[in-house]
């Protein structure tokens, strides 16, 4: 028998392995190699690449290398079993995904030991964390799928989803992606990581237990080559992927102008502020949380620490034993705290960039950890925004630590970041907590808690950590689309304007247009002017606007970001009074409207239809409202509604008033401000506005107006890297160049060609417009005394 | 005076800015109480060594009105033979001496208690001032001490004051324990919070700060009559309060939960606590006791287990 007075002596925890005997038997069961999952069979195994467990680099499985034509098989079966799967109703998909997140629990364990062994993260996680969040999430969009009907009227899903999703959290990330995709009607070609696709492909197992239609679910396995060969596909309806910011600004190239969906859940750099007044244990705690939780290897990780100066020498030592206490090891023992990193790459990624950071003069602070592919628990003190490691994500458990003053200087250092995913706020004193995750640029925020997930609440970032939510309702509307009620024919492309002279214009007063920029009317910085026709000839001359006048009109949008913080109701005066002093001048507008061509009848329609949508926008201001959702227990999870910043807008060349003032009034309710191009050919109904716009009290600079050629203008505004977001209704080469055109700061971009939307109709307006306006910041706040 | 190699907590003038303004967040707590067990686990010949620590740290407690003297001396015997023979045997304790931390009485039943450990250096500790209310007046509970200390205990666990922690009356709350570790002399002062009563972790803070500041030698959780005992969020914030308290004076505090706790899985949760929050010195008697009771039954059971590796009954082990 075991010595058990020296065990006494020592009081170690000893060792508490998880039993692996299940998951052995099954992968001997494959050794000869994993084929996809397509139309409801495993094909043949192919070419095959190896899969190891990182933790002891013993190979674990051959898996197929997706090809072309792999890719094409399993969207062409997905393309087949779409329709008969949207067609069933809520209730039976709703029963098909009830039964997977049983049959999840029913393998529970199974799937976590396959996890851990596969990824490297310790049992403890995959256990307790992951696997119940995967159950959660069908359990969730079993509902979803149930009430769909009666929560989204009127929405269909998009098609064909094609779904890349990285090695971080393989099956969960997997249970994000078609989980709401499913729900809404959608079938799925899914890519997991090559690092680790096993419990992808352990899930198709259980996906066909449950005897879910072939075509539903596809897994094919591959590299990035795979991932490349799915987003690019002409069959996929939609894209979304989960990674690299480097690897999602590629697939935003990539499908620039094909008309696909798109949905992105990038990289991050989140802060993790703690102020004086915070519990500093459980802000210790936190950080535990937050970066030495699955490796580091967390998108939202709190990696950036900011601590008020008066507590930090306490909470860093307070940290630094606590983080000598983390057991680094093997995955599989539940003593573990921090397993492996997933594969030898990334740890000496890892490993490189705080070598660069430490030459840089700051303090490197490491527990230990043992050999192979393991990273110490670290911790990097003296780190100030200049550094590399400010700003580059690690993805590993590296936490910088960095001082500030004053809450200002807080946010200020928070928000001092190309990414915006997460941040944790740490205080007793819920009105900086508050005011805190407001101001902070994060699409999740943690008060004294961070790195929570409940499938009934919206995850995803602002910034360069992507666009579109995961779970809640706003995760359903990146999974359903709202079709337009009556299809118009494309508007023919006008002809880029020249600046000319000598056209024999004239009024009884001769009337100059200009820009309209910060407030003011101003002239175009090229000092030209080009022609604007109407049936007969010329009517007059408009500026010919320029990227000058775009830069200028940027600049003064975002000076009027106090715009965004002024209530709903001050905002809905405004668009009323838009509306009243349109109506004031209604006949002006016809008039100007039936000399560019209208009908009388439909000049006059278009003014009334301008100026009833000021009132209903008016109406929306503050009453389109976030939601608080159902997640943990004593949680208000807030999700709310948040202007996205600066909007650029490029208007139809049709209904000159009404298609530019359809784009303006949503993206203004909200608390917008924008840069808009007017409609190219007919210019002088935008121009007008300006007087209206004068009178109506509106803020300068949270509307301006540029007319000239659409698509210059409209390139200058999509590569802006301070728009945050660009609305394009043009030529299908303008949607591709957008598109194209917005990776360099990945705004949200809407681009759809001109003509096809009826704006003088119900699809003029609408919630979808107020959705496209805002993003939704999820605010956890536990509560109890 | 020393005790096991390290000076007896001397106390300190009261220092509120060691507690006012000390945040201490329930759900953060809650939350990492609820991982202490989940990222730990000890197995095996781990766990049987854990669970006979935890004999080693229980304070064997019968506080009923019923207490008789032939009582006393069941729990005495069950003190002083906390493992059947068979199951020490089996684990190669043979030669070890293995009691509990003590036996915990009423002040009238020191006595007995005093007269059946005769001879096995297992210290009696008497719970005392006006137990459990603690609502009697302060010259009787001093008195009581002094009566419980004369029948020959070592150990006082004295309730402290709920009133002077809701009203934050922070100098009053210190006085009363510092006259009451003076009528303890040599006894040690085991300071019972009562937390369940004091409902919040930042009043829980507080009080614990003030008991180590007027001297106690150790702080204890509850007395187990109130309507929430033992809680591992508490503890959490207790401990730390120690931990803090160390850091500021040098002084090593000692810490009891107890009320409710009954199961051996317990044991190891609170023992995990104190390794991951103190470190090892927190596992031995001379600073950490679990203030149980039935406990002792289910570790024995555990233990059985272990070495025949059959489930065990209850009957089959003495009761206390």
């Amino acid at each position: 028998m075991t010595d058990i007075i020296s065990l006494m002596d020592a009081m170690d925890y000893g060792v508490a392995p998880e039993d692996t005997k299940i998951v052995d038997q099954w992968l001997a069961d494959h050794q000869d190699g994993f084929g996809h999952f397509i139309d409801g069979a495993f094909t043949a195994v192919g070419q095959t690449f190896d899969v190891s467990n990182p933790a002891t680099g013993a190979k674990i499985a051959r898996v197929t290398q997706g090809t072309d034509a792999d890719v094409d098989a399993a969207v062409a079966a997905a393309r087949k079993a779409q329709p008969k799967w949207a067609k069933l109703s809520g209730h039976e998909r709703a029963k098909y995904l009830y039964a997977m997140a049983r049959h999840v629990q029913q393998h529970a364990r199974f799937l976590a030991v396959l996890e851990t062994i596969d990824n490297g993260k310790p049992i403890r996680e995959t256990r307790d964390i992951d696997i119940p969040l995967v159950a959660r999430h069908f359990y969730h969009h079993a509902g979803w799928a149930e009430i769909l009907a009666d929560e989204f009227p009127n929405a269909e899903p998009v098609g064909v989803c094609g779904q890349v999703i990285p090695w971080n959290f393989p099956l969960l990330m997997l249970a994000w992606k078609i989980a709401p995709a499913l729900a809404a009607g959608n079938t799925v070609v899914l890519k997991p990581a090559e690092y680790t696709p096993l419990t992808a492909l352990a899930f198709a197992q259980i996906a066909a237990e449950c005897g879910l239609p072939k075509g539903v679910l596809n897994i094919v396995t591959g590299d990035g080559a795979t991932g490349a060969a799915i987003a690019g596909h002409d069959g996929v309806d939609k894209v979304a992927f989960t990674g690299s910011t480097e690897v999602g600004r590629i697939i935003r190239e990539q499908t620039a102008g094909s008309g696909k969906g798109l949905t992105l859940e990038l990289g991050g750099k989140s802060p993790f502020i703690v102020f004086a007044d915070a519990d500093l244990d459980a802000a210790v705690e936190g950080v535990v949380d937050a970066i030495w939780f699955n490796q580091g290897q967390v998108c939202c990780a709190g990696s950036r620490i900011l601590v008020a100066e008066s507590v930090a020498p306490k909470f860093e030592s307070l940290l630094k034993t606590r983080m000598a206490k983390l057991r680094v090891g093997d995955p599989l023992d539940k003593n573990t705290d921090m397993g492996a990193i997933v594969d030898p790459v990334q740890r000496a990624r890892i490993a490189e960039l705080v070598e660069q950071g430490r030459a840089t003069g700051v303090d490197v602070h490491q527990a230990t950890a043992p050999d192979g592919c393991f990273y110490a628990p670290t911790l990097i003190t003296g780190v100030d925004p200049a550094s590399p490691l400010w700003s580059e994500e690690i993805f590993g458990p590296v936490v910088t630590m960095t001082t500030f003053r004053t809450v200002d200087d807080a946010l200020a250092l928070a928000n001092n970041s190309r990414y915006g995913l997460a941040a944790s706020v740490w205080s007793e004193n819920i009105n900086l907590c508050l005011d805190t995750a407001a101001k902070v640029k994060a699409g999740v925020v943690w008060i004294n808690a961070t790195n929570l997930f409940d499938a009934a609440a919206g995850f995803g970032g602002y910034r360069e950590s992507g666009y579109g939510r995961e779970g809640g309702r706003e995760g359903m509307l990146a999974y359903l689309k709202t079709p337009l009620a009556k299809q118009g024919k494309a508007e023919p492309t006008p002809a880029a304007p020249h600046a000319a002279v000598g056209l024999g214009v004239s009024d009884d007063i001769d009337r100059t247009a200009k820009l309209y920029v910060g407030g003011k009317q101003a002239r175009p910085d090229s000092g030209y002017s080009y022609a604007v026709n109407g049936p007969k000839g010329p009517v007059g001359l408009a500026p010919l606007g320029s990227r000058k006048d775009i830069r200028n009109a940027v600049e003064a949008a975002t000076k009027a970001s106090g715009w965004g913080k002024a209530t709903g109701h001050n905002r809905a005066q405004v668009l009323y009074y838009i509306g009243e002093n349109l109506s004031a001048r209604a006949a002006e507008f016809e008039a100007r409207l039936i000399v560019l061509g209208q009908s009388k009848t439909a000049a006059k329609a278009e003014v009334e239809t301008t100026i009833r949508r000021c009132f209903w926008y008016a109406a929306q201001a503050d009453k389109f409202d976030g939601q608080v959702h159902s997640t943990t227990g004593r949680m208000v999870t807030i999700a709310m509604n948040e202007p996205l910043g600066v909007v650029g807008a490029v208007a139809p060349d049709a209904a000159p008033l009404l298609g530019l003032m359809s784009l303006i009034l949503p993206a203004i309710a909200l608390g917008n401000a924008v840069v808009a191009v007017a409609s190219q050919s007919h210019p002088l109904a935008a121009t007008d506005l300006y007087q209206v716009l004068e009178t109506s009290d509106v803020p300068a600079g949270v509307v301006n107006i540029i007319t000239g050629p659409r698509d210059d203008l409209a390139k200058t505004l999509a590569q802006h890297d301070n728009v945050d977001a660009i609305w394009y209704f043009g030529s299908t080469e303008g949607c591709a160049m957008v598109e194209a055109a917005s990776t360099g700061n990945l705004k949200q971009t809407w681009t759809e060609i001109a003509g096809l939307r009826d704006f003088t109709g119900q699809d003029g307006q609408g919630k979808q417009f107020l959705s496209r306006a805002s993003q939704v910041k999820n605010i956890w706040v536990p509560y109890g005394e | 005076m020393t005790t096991n190699g390290f000076p007896r907590n001397a106390g300190c003038p009261l220092d509120p800015s060691m507690f006012e303004g000390h945040a201490v967040n329930l759900s953060a707590a809650e939350r990492r109480a609820a991982t202490m067990g989940t990222r730990r686990s000890v197995k095996k010949a781990h766990q049987a060594a854990w669970l006979v620590n935890a004999i080693k740290m229980i304070d064997l407690t019968t506080l009923a009105g019923d207490d008789t003297k032939e009582r006393v001396q069941r729990l005495c015997a069950k003190a002083a033979q906390p493992l059947a023979p068979h199951l020490k045997s089996a684990l190669g304790l043979d030669d070890v001496r293995l009691t509990t931390g003590a036996v915990c009485v009423y002040p009238t039943m020191v006595g007995h208690a005093v007269q059946a450990l005769e001879g096995t250096d297992i210290p009696v500790a008497s719970v005392a001032t006006g137990f459990p209310a603690g609502l009697t007046p302060l010259p009787l509970r001093i008195e009581e001490i002094k009566y419980a200390v004369a029948e020959g205990a070592h150990e006082i666990d004295i309730v402290i004051t709920r009133e002077h922690v809701l009203k934050e009356n922070w100098s009053a709350l210190y006085d009363e324990i510092a006259m009451m570790r003076e009528a303890c002399g040599g006894a040690h002062l085991k300071a019972i919070l009562a937390t369940g009563e004091l409902r919040t972790l930042r009043n829980v803070y507080a009080a614990s700060m003030v008991a180590m500041q007027a001297g106690a030698d150790f702080i204890k959780t509850s007395t187990g009559k109130e309507g929430v005992n033992a809680t591992l969020p508490v503890s959490l914030t207790m401990v730390r309060a120690l931990r803090d308290y160390g850091a500021e004076t040098g002084f090593k505090i000692g810490f009891k939960p107890a009320g409710g706790i009954k199961s051996a899985k317990e044991a190891i949760a609170w023992q995990i606590l104190m390794k991951e929050e103190m470190g090892r010195d927190w596992l031995n008697p001379d600073l950490f006791r679990f203030g149980a009771s039935s406990m002792l039954g289910d570790i024995e059971r555990q233990i059985e287990h272990y070495v025949t590796g059959r489930y065990s009954a209850a009957n089959r082990h003495a009761i206390a």
